[in-house]
C-alpha cells in the first residue's frame, strides 16, 4: 500500500471478496432452499468485511481454522469455489469428497485446517498448528476465527493462556455478530468482553468494526506483521452482524425489524461500494464485479447439480489406515 | 537383550523414535521433569524444551493442540498424565481427532500418539483409576493400543510413533514395574496380532492389559488342576486379532474373556459375541467374561479387593466354564 493506485487496488480486491462470498452463500441458500443442498448451512450474509480483510493479508503457507460459519473464511483464503459448492451439495468432487458438507469444509491446499461444527473446536487446533509451524522452523502464522459464543467455553481460556505462554504465532480473530445462535451473546456474558478477557490472559487486541473491511484490512495488515515478527499471539475483535438466521431455516424472526434494518444500512458490501463511487470507480465497474460473483456462482451451482455422487464404496474410505474394514462384514 | 521394566522399555522406545524422527515431540503436564512416572526420564536434556513441552494443566488444549500440530506434519507425544484426565478433552478426541482425517476426505493426517496410563493403581479411588477402553473401540478412526510386557510396550510404542492414524496408548501403569527383555533395537510390532501366552486345549482366555499377568499366573494355577489354557493376550483392542481368537476358540469350545474394566459393555462383550457370530452356537459349549462389576472403583484396599480381579478370581470363573 503506497499509492492512491494501491489503495484503490486493495479496496477493489475487498470488493471483489466479498461479493464472491455473498453471492456464493446467497446461491448456497436458493439452492438448500430448491432442495438442492442437504444438511445444516449456517451463512455469514453481512459478516464478510471480516473474512476479506483479514485474509487479504496472510500468505498461501499461513494457516486458518474456522467455525461452523465458514465459507468466507475459506473463500477469502482461496478455496476453490467448484470444490466447495460441490461439497456443499454432497458430490464426489467436493474438497472432503462429499463427507464434510458445509460444516466441515477444507481445503488444506490453501492452508484452510477446516471449519468446524463444535463452537470454539478450532482454537486448539489453531494453537497447537502455531506450536508445530513454530517446531518446524516456519514464519507462516495461523488466523483463529471464531465468534462471540465462543468466548464462553473453556478452550477459549485455554487456549489464549497457551498461546501467550509459549509465544505462538496466532492471530485470534472474534467475529462479534452479537448472537450465539438464537440467544443475544450480551445475554449470557459476563463482564467487559473478549478483548478484556484476552488481555487478561497476556493477549493484547484491537477492537474494529467489522463491517469496514479497509479499517479491518488495515488492523490485520499491522497485526500479522507483528506476529510474524515474533510479538505472540494478538486478538482481532471485529464488530458485525449476521443479517441472515442461525442456519438456512432459521427465519430469525424474534429480532426487531427496526435493527434489522438499521444493520442492512450497515452492511459491509454496500458501504465498501459507497466509498469506492466516492473514490471514483464507476458503479458500473463495481457492479461488474458483483455480476461477475453472481455468475461464477451460478455456475458453479449448476456445475455441482449435474457433478456426479460419490461412489458409496468411498464412504469406508479415510477412516483410519489400521483396522479400518475389521467388522466391515 | 537387557531386563528392564515397563516403564523403562517405553522411554526407550520414545526415545530411540524421537532420535530417528525430529518431528516428534512431546506434550503434556510435568513431561520436562520427565513425566509422572519417569517415561520422560532426562528427554528435556536430549531434546531441550521445543521439543519437550511441559503444558499448564488444560487437557482440552493439550489434545487439541496435538491435534493442530499434527495438522501442520509434526508427530506429537500428547501425554495426558493418567488416563481419566481424558475426560476434559473428550470433544477434541472423539470430535477432532477422531474426525478430521474422515470429514476432510482425507486431506488430514491425524498423526498423535495419545499416551494415557490407565487402570488400578495404589488405592487411587474412582477418579483416577478408570479402565474405560472399550469406549474408544466403538468410535471410528481411532486406534487401541493395550500392552501388558515390556517388550510388547516397546515395540507397540514404535509402531504407533510410525503410524499415521490417531493411537490411544494405554499404559498399564499398575505394570510400570513389571520387568521384562527388550532388544537393545526396539522393531515394531504390528497392531492387530495377539501374543499367544500360552497354549492350551481345554479353554480360551483372551485378556489384555493390567490384569494379563494374574491370567497367565491363574492359567498356570489350572495347568496344575489339569486345565489346559490358550491364552490370547489381545495387544491392541482395534484392530484387534479376531483371527486369533476364533481359531483358539474352534478348538477349545469354551471362551473366558477376563479384562480389569466393568463387565458390562466392556470388549469382552465384542469378543464374545464376534466369536459367537464366526463360529455358532453348536462350535462354541460355553461362554463368560470377568471383570470389575459396574461400580465406582473404591478407595479402601478392602473394597477395592473385593471388586477387583484377581487370580483367584480367573481360576474360579475358568473352572466354572469348564463344568457348564
Amino acid at each position: 500500500m503506497t499509492g492512491t493506485g494501491d489503495n484503490r487496488a486493495r479496496l477493489l480486491a475487498l470488493y471483489t471478496t466479498m461479493c464472491r462470498i455473498r453471492a456464493f452463500e446467497e446461491t448456497a441458500l436458493a439452492a438448500h432452499k430448491a432442495g438442492e443442498i442437504p444438511g445444516p448451512l449456517h451463512v455469514s450474509i453481512g459478516q464478510e468485511g471480516v473474512a476479506a480483510g483479514l485474509c487479504l493479508n496472510l500468505r498461501l503457507d499461513d494457516r486458518i481454522t474456522s467455525n461452523h460459519r465458514g465459507h468466507g473464511h475459506a473463500l477469502a483464503k482461496g478455496a476453490g469455489v467448484a470444490g466447495m459448492m460441490e461439497e456443499l451439495f454432497g458430490r464426489a468432487g467436493g474438497h472432503c469428497r462429499g463427507k464434510g458438507g458445509s460444516m466441515h469444509i477444507a481445503d488444506f491446499s490453501v492452508g484452510m485446517l477446516g471449519a468446524n461444527g463444535v463452537v470454539a473446536g478450532g482454537i486448539p487446533i489453531a494453537v497447537g498448528a502455531a506450536q508445530g509451524l513454530k517446531l518446524l522452523g516456519s514464519d507462516a502464522i495461523v488466523a483463529c476465527f471464531f465468534g462471540d459464543g465462543a468466548i464462553n467455553r473453556g478452550p477459549f481460556l485455554e487456549g489464549l493462556n497457551w498461546a501467550a505462554l509459549y509465544r505462538l504465532p496466532v492471530l485470534f480473530v472474534c467475529e462479534d455478530n452479537g448472537v450465539a445462535a438464537f440467544t443475544a451473546t450480551a445475554s449470557v456474558t459476563a463482564g467487559p468482553g473478549v478483548a478484556a478477557r484476552a488481555a487478561s490472559l497476556g493477549v493484547p487486541g484491537v477492537t474494529v468494526d467489522g463491517n469496514d473491511a479497509a479499517a479491518v484490512d488495515a488492523a490485520a495488515s499491522r497485526l500479522v506483521a507483528e506476529i510474524r515478527a515474533g510479538s505472540g499471539p494478538q486478538l482481532l475483535h471485529a464488530t458485525t452482524y449476521r443479517l441472515t438466521g442461525h442456519t438456512s431455516t432459521d427465519p430469525a424472526a424474534w429480532r426487531l425489524a427496526a435493527d434489522v434494518e438499521a444493520a442492512r444500512a450497515a452492511e459491509p458490501i454496500g458501504r465498501l461500494r459507497d466509498r469506492l463511487l466516492a473514490e471514483g470507480i464507476a458503479a458500473a465497474e463495481l457492479d461488474g464485479i458483483r455480476g461477475e460473483a453472481l455468475a461464477e456462482m451460478s455456475a458453479a451451482r449448476a456445475a455441482a447439480l449435474t457433478a456426479p455422487w460419490p461412489d458409496p464404496a468411498v464412504a469406508w474410505e479415510d477412516v483410519q489406515d489400521c483396522g479400518a474394514m475389521q467388522g466391515a462384514d | 537383550m537387557a531386563e528392564i521394566t515397563l516403564v523403562e522399555a517405553a522411554r526407550r522406545a520414545a526415545l530411540q523414535e524421537m532420535r530417528r524422527d525430529p518431528s516428534i515431540w512431546v506434550l503434556g503436564e510435568d513431561v520436562a521433569r520427565g513425566g509422572l512416572f519417569g517415561q520422560y526420564r532426562g528427554f528435556l536434556e536430549e531434546f531441550g524444551e521445543s521439543r519437550i513441552v511441559s503444558t499448564p494443566i488444560s487437557e482440552s488444549v493439550i489434545m487439541g493442540a496435538g491435534l493442530g500440530a499434527a495438522l501442520v506434519g509434526t508427530r506429537p507425544i500428547i501425554e495426558m498424565r493418567i488416563f481419566d484426565f481424558v475426560m476434559c478433552a473428550m470433544d477434541e478426541l472423539v470430535n477432532q481427532v477422531a474426525k478430521v482425517r474422515y470429514m476432510f476426505g482425507g486431506q488430514a493426517k491425524p498423526a498423535v500418539v495419545i499416551r494415557m496410563p490407565h487402570g488400578i493403581w495404589r488405592n487411587s479411588a474412582a477418579q483416577h483409576s478408570q479402565m474405560l477402553e472399550s469406549w474408544f473401540t466403538h468410535i471410528p478412526g481411532l486406534v487401541v493400543v493395550v500392552p501388558s510386557t515390556p517388550a510388547d510396550t516397546a515395540g507397540l510404542l514404535v509402531t504407533a510413533l510410525r503410524s499415521d492414524d490417531p493411537v490411544l496408548f494405554f499404559d498399564p501403569k499398575n505394570l510400570f514395574p513389571l520387568t521384562g527383555e527388550v532388544p537393545e533395537v526396539i522393531a515394531p510390532i504390528p497392531f492387530g496380532q495377539a501374543r499367544h501366552a500360552r497354549r492350551g486345549d481345554d479353554l480360551t482366555i483372551v485378556t489384555w492389559s493390567a490384569i494379563v499377568p494374574q491370567v497367565e499366573e491363574a492359567a498356570g494355577m489350572l495347568a496344575a488342576r489339569g486345565i489346559a489354557a490358550d491364552v490370547l493376550d489381545l495387544r491392541t483392542l482395534w484392530p484387534w486379532d479376531e483371527a486369533a481368537v476364533v481359531a483358539s476358540v474352534a478348538r477349545t469350545g469354551r471362551l473366558l474373556v477376563v479384562h480389569e474394566a466393568v463387565t458390562t459393555g466392556g470388549f469382552g462383550a465384542e469378543v464374545v459375541a464376534r466369536v459367537i457370530e464366526r463360529l455358532g452356537t453348536a462350535q462354541v459349549k460355553a461362554v463368560a467374561r470377568l471383570g470389575q462389576p459396574r461400580v465406582p472403583v473404591p478407595f479402601a484396599p478392602p473394597l477395592e479387593d473385593a471388586l477387583k480381579v484377581d487370580t483367584a478370581k480367573v481360576v474360579a470363573a475358568a473352572e466354572a466354564l469348564m463344568r457348564s
